[in-house]
């Protein structure tokens, strides 16, 4: 069944689009990571035109992270305190993160700096982060399947303002976890995704929260970043599609309450393998993309957009 | 009334040159529809263009009536860029602004291209998909701009946006014409124009032009105006519905557990 999508002006498959928001939101509920990173290449191999993809993906996102988010706090499995912290770095982050997009705009070669983003940063954290799950893994098997704590006692612990965030189980500097999230803020402008797949790492490797913990506050910090994010492109660009957003969220907030379930069955070190596997992918995609020759050198695009 | 036939007869047959013929064959149009609506289910259209020859004469001798037409969307200014390898990896380097392009051209004709109009004709009345775009302010350093100018064509050949169809409009005892313009799903709105030429040994011997309105209808326009004029209620409605889609799902999800 064709639909006609108003702002993106082409017609899409309405299955289709159902099933891609379907997939991305079952990731959502699994890892805690929005999946815009993924969503948004997704809708230009559809077809969309990238900057209604960019724009309608975070729309999007805010539903399936919503939808999730719900499921994580029935199980209190998140930590509004840390939440909170990080939602206050992350929007001093996309503020800054838009006045060096726009800055690079101006120069002209916006395309390119965001997919090398993507290639860099997708592939620093997916093989960090299979590294250490694959460690884990060994480690747990040795030790007979015993759960090895990690704490991390060094620089994170040694800055001043503490806080104590009752549910993550800890008591740290609010100085880490607002950095965290002005890096991701930024990331988020610059790469108009939710930045869960950085978010979730740096909760695990630099603050040191629970796993479990993780996923629920990653998504509810998510929430606000996309809604904040697709606020702007509405206003300024003009390029949500609300009817090809109502298609892939229906499929979204369903795949996110299945994926939140998957979650549960699966341990956290192999929760963290599958998403470094799936970001090491995209990854490789995306720089494949950049050396590969292309099968069309030249592109299109209205004029005054560079 | 005989010297009325004959001297453009034997025009003709003399020369072979455009005045002629010029004020005695005109086009009577109809279309199957002047306006096409973009509706939640628009999955491309078909315009039916047909017509016919009106003369006040008998049908002049010589080489036989041929009919070309031409649909074209509305214009605008496109930058074409290049990509190079630099550094080991495929960069923008090149652009070209090319000044004005249709979002749409569609090109039926009644024999081949080239036996239905002379270069100088297509010249004239920029019939062919090339001579439809116009590029002329390429900046210095490019020496190749006609290679963006091609890259438009042949891009929107792929997406369907540009076509010639040669040998599909049928032409009846010289004096009726029919054919059918085919629009893909995702053309743009605006004034579309529909020319029909006439044309004799590649001559324009008469020329007809009309509009066809194509707009999105209903919600399509109503969503679509909406997020024009009023971006921030339209980005708060877009997060209102997100936000009450999942929170639906997940209560849907609950209950379906629950019970």
């Amino acid at each position: 069944m064709q639909v006609y999508l108003p702002i993106a002006e082409v017609s899409g498959n309405a299955f289709l689009l159902l099933s891609a928001g379907g997939i991305v939101g079952i990731l959502s509920g699994m890892f805690g990571v929005g999946g815009g990173f993924l969503l948004t290449p997704i809708l230009f191999f559809i077809g969309i035109p990238p900057a209604v993809a960019v724009a309608t993906g975070a729309n999007q996102i805010v539903a399936s992270s919503f939808s999730g988010v719900l499921a994580h706090f029935r199980r209190r499995t998140v930590d509004v305190k840390m939440g909170m912290v990080l939602q206050a770095g992350g929007l001093v982050g996309a503020a800054v993160g838009v006045l060096v997009f726009n800055y690079l705009k101006s120069l002209g070669q916006v395309d390119l700096l965001v997919t090398l983003f993507y290639v860099v940063f997708l592939g620093i954290v997916g093989s960090l982060m299979f590294i250490e799950s694959l460690n884990a893994i060994f480690k747990s098997r040795r030790a007979g399947g015993a759960k090895t704590l990690r704490r991390q006692r060094g620089w994170v612990h040694a800055l001043p303002f503490k806080m104590r965030f009752r549910t993550s189980g800890l008591y740290i500097s609010v100085i880490p976890p607002i950095l965290v999230g002005l890096l991701v803020g930024i990331l988020t402008a610059i790469m108009g995704v939710g930045g869960g797949f950085i978010m979730v790492p740096a909760m695990i490797y630099i603050l040191g929260m629970p796993t479990k913990v993780v996923v629920g506050t990653s998504l509810f910090q998510i929430i606000l970043v996309t809604a904040f994010t697709t606020m702007l492109h509405a206003t300024t660009n003009q390029t949500v599609d609300i009817v090809l957003a109502v298609l892939l969220l229906i499929g979204g907030v369903v795949g996110a309450q299945i994926g939140t379930r998957i979650g549960v069955y699966l341990k956290a070190e192999q929760l963290r393998i599958l998403l470094a596997l799936m970001v090491i992918f995209v990854c490789v995609k995306l720089g494949l993309d950049l050396l590969l020759m292309p099968d069309e050198l030249y592109t299109l695009g209205a004029a005054g957009e560079h | 009334m005989i010297s009325r036939t004959l001297l453009p007869a034997l025009f003709a047959l003399l020369t072979l040159a455009t005045a002629g013929y010029a004020t005695q064959e005109e086009v009577v149009l109809g279309l199957s529809q002047d306006r096409v609506a973009i509706t939640a289910n628009f999955d491309g259209s078909e315009i039916l263009i047909f017509g016919a020859i009106k003369r006040e004469t008998k049908i002049p001798d010589g080489p036989p009536l041929q009919v070309i037409v031409a649909v074209s969307g509305p214009t605008s200014p496109v930058t074409v860029r290049r990509k190079a390898k630099r550094m080991g990896i495929w960069v923008n380097t090149d652009s070209v602004l090319v000044d004005s392009a249709p979002s749409f051209y569609a090109i039926a004709t009644s024999a081949p291209f080239r036996e239905t109009i002379t270069d100088t004709e297509d010249l004239r009345y920029r019939v062919s998909i090339a001579r439809a775009i116009r590029s002329v302010g390429a900046a210095m350093n490019i020496r190749d701009a006609q290679n963006f100018a091609r890259a438009v064509v042949r891009i929107r050949e792929k997406e369907g946006l540009y076509s010639l169809r040669e040998n599909t409009v049928a032409v009846d005892q010289q004096t009726l014409f029919r054919t059918a313009i085919e629009m893909p799903a995702d053309v743009t709105e605006g004034l579309y124009s529909a020319r029909i030429l006439l044309t004799r040994a590649g001559e324009v011997i008469s020329s007809f032009e009309t509009d066809i309105d194509v707009r999105k209808v209903g919600l399509e326009r109503f969503l679509y105006g909406m997020s024009r004029e009023q971006p921030f209620l339209y980005g708060l409605m877009s997060l209102a519905i997100a936000i009450v889609a999942g929170w639906g799902a997940s209560a849907a999800f609950r209950l379906l557990r629950n019970s």
